[in-house]
């Protein structure tokens, strides 16, 4: 029984790091790279931060151009993933989101340049997209959002949909370069409602 | 003066003289601009021409002369019998070949590692000593790269990737550069797959386009006005990947030169340019 366990972990581990390039063996060389190369990393750092997974190795494989039947078991595992804040507002405070949108700090580690101990983790929308039409420091990865509450009706069924967008915009486009917000933990439901505010408001500068 | 247009912050100088530059009066005047200019891309560009004069990596390129050809070391030698993969004492027209496989230490190396193994085979220095604080603005290897780049100065990028270890780290490389991962699911790829993209203002060349590689591996290593510092290729990688918020790869390790090796393939025929000038 214990050995059963144990080669059931291993082969678990096995299909892990062999991630999504089978053929060729060429994946097991990248896997010797990385080990090679992330000497120091902790293995909560290689569970975290270097290790993939299935939506992230699936990706990888494709380029980002998954063909259909794996586009679609992308955005099945990325629907899964949705949670929302405890009150059951998507739609926070608008100024808040607009701190987290030019918040381009967190997560950075090493030992060349990493954050400050407790520095917050900020959503950095504007390294990709114009927002608030009147902000010039503004990326174009994405698509612009000036004015993006303008185009829809203020309703919590538009609110519910960029809410789940933020969370994980993978589960409308497979493969986008967007970051999945909420479902790697990276903002918190309430972050995210109030990045959704952000967005939605009237008054937000996107809006205005 | 070579100038390459397909980069237009990129600017190598020859001949002129290195004027005493303040990074902090560049910026300022930058940020006045931007703020008098309607058109964003504009005032980028206003920015950019005020830094095209002298460039601060000159004085990078000297003090990595005086480097090759000062004895030092436990064995007080110089590095003029380096074998840079164009035979011993061959400066002209290496980094351009580079990486490549060196059948001495049996692996595929860059600038960086190669001159690593010179340091310590031909000065005696131990490794640790040879790379001693080298992501410090104005380290020794920081210098000598600028110093070994510089001399490819119009010289093609030829890194045909033909060795089969070379061609496995291109493979290598190239899956790298599309590897997502961490918890803002990034790759390579992200960032530089596409023409004409921008994080915030700063352009970002697209790898998959060979003259957009070109512009970009052309004119590192570079002085970085916002760091104030010459970064050379490996060091601008690592600091990619921490903003890709990845954990630091290792000095010279097989990452960073597989990578090396598929971005230079990329770039193949571009007439190096190097020391650019960057943001």
């Amino acid at each position: 029984m214990k050995r059963l366990v144990v080669t059931g972990l291993v082969c678990a581990m096995s299909a892990a790091a062999v991630g999504a390039d089978d053929d060729s063996g060429l994946g097991k060389q990248v896997e010797q790279v990385l080990r090679h190369s992330f000497t120091t990393a902790t293995p909560a750092e290689w569970k975290t931060r270097l290790d993939q997974d299935e939506v992230q190795a699936l990706c990888s494989l494709h380029h980002n151009s998954p063909p259909a039947a794996v586009s679609e078991r992308i955005a099945k595992l990325s629907s899964a993933t949705m949670r929302y804040p405890e009150d059951g507002k998507l739609s926070g405070d608008w100024k808040k989101g607009e701190k987290l949108a030019s918040l381009g700090t967190g997560g950075h580690i090493g030992k060349i340049q990493p954050d400050r101990p407790g520095v917050r983790r900020g959503g950095n929308c504007y390294a990709c997209h114009v927002l608030a039409p009147d902000e010039i420091d503004a990326g174009n990865i994405g698509p612009s959002l000036a004015g993006y509450g303008r185009r829809f009706a203020n309703s919590p069924a538009t609110a519910r949909i960029v809410y789940e967008k933020i969370w994980n915009a993978q589960a409308f486009l497979p493969c986008t370069q967007m970051p999945r917000f909420g479902a790697n933990g990276w903002l918190t439901p309430q972050e995210v409602a109030d990045t959704v505010a952000f967005l939605l408001d009237p008054e937000s500068p996107v809006n205005r | 003066m070579k100038r390459r247009s397909s980069d237009a912050i990129a600017v190598p100088i020859r001949g002129g003289i290195v004027a005493t530059i303040c990074a902090g009066i560049l910026l300022g005047g930058a940020v006045s601009a931007l703020g008098e200019d309607v058109d964003p891309l504009n005032g980028i560009q206003k920015y950019r021409d005020m830094l095209k004069d002298d460039n601060p990596a000159e004085l990078s390129e000297m003090s990595g002369e005086a480097l090759w050809t000062t004895p030092r070391g436990p064995r007080q030698a110089t590095l003029e019998a380096c074998d840079l993969g164009l035979g011993p004492g061959v400066i002209e027209g290496a980094y351009a070949r580079l990486p490549r496989w060196f059948p001495d230490v049996a692996r595929v190396q860059d600038i960086e590692s190669r001159l690593v193994t010179c340091m310590t085979t031909l000065q005696g220095m131990t490794a640790e000593q040879a790379t001693k604080d080298w992501t410090n603005p104005g380290s020794d290897l920081e210098n000598l790269v600028t110093y070994v780049a510089g001399k490819s100065l119009g010289v093609p990028i030829d890194v045909p990737a033909l060795h089969p270890r070379e061609a496995e780290l291109a493979a290598i490389g190239e899956v790298l550069f599309f590897r997502r991962a961490g918890p803002l699911d990034f790759a390579c790829a992200t960032c530089h797959s596409q023409d004409g993209r921008r994080i915030r203002l700063q352009d970002l060349p697209n790898f998959l386009d060979p003259e957009s590689a070109r512009g970009s591996m052309t004119t590192w290593p570079a002085y970085r006005v916002s760091q104030s510092a010459v970064w050379t290729m490996e060091r601008r990688l690592i600091d990619c990947i921490r903003q890709m918020r990845q954990p630091e790869p290792e000095f010279g390790s097989e990452l960073l030169i597989a990578l090396q090796v598929w971005l230079q393939k990329q770039a193949n025929g571009g007439a190096m340019a190097a020391p650019g000038m960057k943001r």
